[in-house]
């Protein structure tokens, strides 16, 4: 009886798809309300991120960056639900969700900064975005707790989290889901699966054949989208967040997705871990190469355009990049000044003693 | 003998572990076919198998407990927190049911593990990596607190950490893991927990510390020796419990002491150490005891990571004071 339930509940969560790897709709119903501006906007992003993602790259190899995560690989997972928000919903994001921030409005030099570790790219000016979550799974938690302070303010809106397939192990992917459950407060859940934490393979992480079934013991929604197809990812969150603002409660939503770089650039080697035949695999899927091909089928993108972008990402890329290196410096006395409204004796003191040293 | 860096050190220290005893497990995040995020378990699931040495999930609590259970099931569990920022993960299984378990249970059960973790500044990494931590683990009554500061001492005190009945904190220093290499016995050899080690002798003030600060206490030590300064150097090595006979010794030689951690000032080792001192040889001191310390943030974005560190000028500047006063 017991593993007949299992059967019955894994069965139940098929990867949902809306344009496949050559490019072709195959879930016609299914097509979100895009105009033809949205979808050339959707584009627009991937390309521009994935020319972040190697100009990041690069500077980290140069010594001009710092911490960086590469993203290659998951722009329609990271761009396509965040298209699917609102301005004023929130973002709690990982390591690796920078992109979803920057299109919500964290200026390029500040994230640059953040990777630098200059705290000024910690500040949300504004946003209702955190700075990347270093430890995993503690943004799940939050999320419950931002989404539950929205629906007590009477807000329609959202709180959006990303995790990745590792991050589901924690215990706080667990309480976040079910305290949001108990709540039925209007968060989303977003599990990018790429298949690896650093080296350990998904499989490796759970009995559980798929992610998305984890929402049923918290009682609520889940759903696996393919990670590669934008349109598919921004449905699926474009629904969820329909239902959480009409009080439905929150959503899991697992996105199979993959990363094509190395974890981070502080001395993963994925040949360690990975075949370069499960790379190639999955670079047939690559959400840029499919999403090209469909738009290029209804004739709303060129190379041209495409160049237009790239050109357009290089040349923002550097300005940022020069504005990140004229921030002055961070010094010992900006941290001290950040560690309470007002500061103990101890601080004070560190303060007139750190600004001599840092004045010489 | 062999030349090794601290990390092939400790991986050295778990290989011979392994062998000497069928019950020694080693696992955590990464540490089976990666290796490790800094390979110290290179090689290790290769040669003995995916049943002794294995990836977990990615959740510290689940590993913290999962230790647990396999102590009590006989084994010898050696679990690593990737990053030793990460430990609040793991808080409860480690002080709150590790700590206590000897005593909870009237002696009945025991945890025999060793948490293994990398941590220390001056390698620029993201937020939660650096952190040191000790003096969180060091006020937690039923652990051992051990942090080498060189490839020699890191295999015998591994090898004594993982054969020792009660839990030990094993902290590595992550910028000690390749900074040098040092003539390491490719044989097994033990360096009791708890034995501080006069790293170099002096007569006029005595310098206690521990960890990456033992290079750095040592070059000060040499710069203050061209000013007539001759000071002696303890490196702690386990810093809790305490070495208490060697401090005072030192200090009723030296008449003069202070103590340097790379840890924040608030609480921690150091003031701990500055009290025994206090409790145990007032009477023997010429000059108060003074500490070098990281100021009281929480541990600097790696962008004013160098000036937030002490380093060897600010342990001159504290010991000339103290000469001096
Ligand atoms: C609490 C905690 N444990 C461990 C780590 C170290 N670490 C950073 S990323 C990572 C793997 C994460 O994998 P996954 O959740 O699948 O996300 P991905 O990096 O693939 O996007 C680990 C173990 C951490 N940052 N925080």
């Amino acid at each position: 009886m017991g593993t007949k339930t299992i059967e019955n509940i894994e069965g139940q969560f098929e990867m949902f798809q809306i344009l496949n790897e050559n490019g072709e709709i195959v879930n016609e119903e299914a097509m979100p309300e895009l105009s033809d501006e949205q979808l050339q906007e959707l584009m627009r992003r991937m390309v521009y991120t994935r020319i972040l993602d190697q100009r990041s790259i690069s500077l980290n190899r140069q010594g001009r960056l710092g911490f960086y995560a590469p993203t290659a690989g998951q722009e329609a997972s990271q761009l396509g639900s965040q298209f699917a928000l609102d301005k004023e919903d929130w973002i709690l994001p990982g390591y690796r969700d920078v992109p979803q921030i920057i299109w919500h409005g964290l200026p390029l030099y500040k994230a640059f900064l953040f990777s630098r570790g200059h705290y000024v790219g910690n500040q949300a000016d504004g946003l209702n975005v955190l700075s990347p979550q270093i430890i995993i799974g503690a943004q799940i938690t939050q999320t419950a707790g931002v989404a539950l302070g929205l629906k007590k303010k009477g807000k329609k809106n959202v709180a959006i989290t990303y995790t990745g397939d590792g991050g589901a192990s924690q215990g706080d992917f667990y309480e976040g889901m079910n305290f949001a459950g108990a709540y039925s407060a209007p968060a989303i859940f977003v599990v990018q699966n790429n298949r690896f934490a650093i080296s350990v393979p998904v499989e490796k992480q759970s009995a559980a054949k798929t992610i998305a079934q984890k929402a049923v013991a918290a009682g609520i929604q889940g759903v696996q989208v393919d990670g590669m197809d934008v349109l598919a990812v921004y449905k699926a969150v474009t629904d969820a967040r329909e239902r959480a603002i009409n009080g439905e409660g929150p959503t899991l939503i697992e996105t199979m997705t993959y990363r094509y770089g190395p974890h981070t650039m502080a001395g993963d080697d994925p040949t360690r871990y990975r075949s370069e035949d499960q790379d190639s695999e999955w670079e047939k899927k690559d959400p840029i190469v499919r999403f090209r091909k469909y738009l290029e089928s209804k004739n709303l993108w060129s190379e041209e355009k495409e160049n237009e972008v790239v050109d357009k990402a290089k040349e923002e890329i550097k300005a940022a990049i020069k504005k990140a290196d004229s921030t002055p410096k961070q010094k010992v006395t900006d941290l001290i000044s950040n560690m309470y409204e007002e500061l103990p004796q101890n601080l004070r003191e560190q303060y007139e003693e750190y600004s001599a040293k840092e004045s010489k | 003998m062999a030349q090794m860096t601290m990390i092939q050190a400790i991986t050295d220290a778990m290989r011979t572990e392994l062998k000497n005893d069928e019950n020694v497990l080693v696992f955590g995040e990464d540490v089976g076919q990666n290796g490790g995020v800094f390979r110290a378990t290179e090689g290790l699931q290769k040669e003995f198998g995916e049943d002794r040495v294995f990836d977990t999930p990615l959740a510290e609590s689940g590993i913290g407990g999962m230790s647990i259970g396999l102590a009590l099931t006989g084994f010898r569990p050696v679990p690593e927190v990737q990053f030793f920022g990460f430990v609040y993960e793991v808080m409860d299984a480690i002080s709150g049911q590790m700590a206590r378990l000897r005593y909870r249970s009237g002696g009945s059960f025991h945890a025999p593990i060793t948490v293994r973790s990398p941590f220390g500044g001056g390698v620029k990494t993201p937020e939660l990596h650096a952190d040191s931590l000790e003096g969180l683990m060091a006020q937690q009554p039923g652990l051992k607190v051990v942090i080498p500061s060189n490839p020699y001492d890191a295999k015998g005190l591994l090898i004594s950490a993982i054969r020792d009945n009660d839990p030990v904190i094993f902290l590595e220093h992550m910028k000690l893991y390749r900074s040098f290499r040092q003539e390491v016995p490719e044989e097994e050899y033990t360096i009791e927990i708890g034995k501080a080690e006069v790293k170099r002798e002096g007569t006029d003030i005595t310098i206690v510390t521990y960890g990456a600060m033992v290079q750095a206490s040592l070059k000060a030590a040499e710069e203050l020796e061209k000013d007539g300064i001759s000071a002696e150097v303890i490196d702690l090595r386990t810093v809790s419990p305490l070495d208490i006979d060697t401090i005072i010794g030192s200090v009723e030689k030296t008449n003069r002491a202070i103590v340097v951690q790379e840890a924040q000032k608030q609480a921690g080792i150091a003031a701990n150490v500055v009290a025994e001192i206090n409790d145990r040889a007032i009477l023997s001191l010429e000059a108060p005891v003074l500490r070098v310390a990281a100021p009281d943030t929480v541990f600097a974005f790696s962008a004013a990571e160098d000036v937030w560190l002490p380093d060897h000028t600010d342990i001159i500047e504290k010991a000339t004071q103290v000469v001096n006063f």
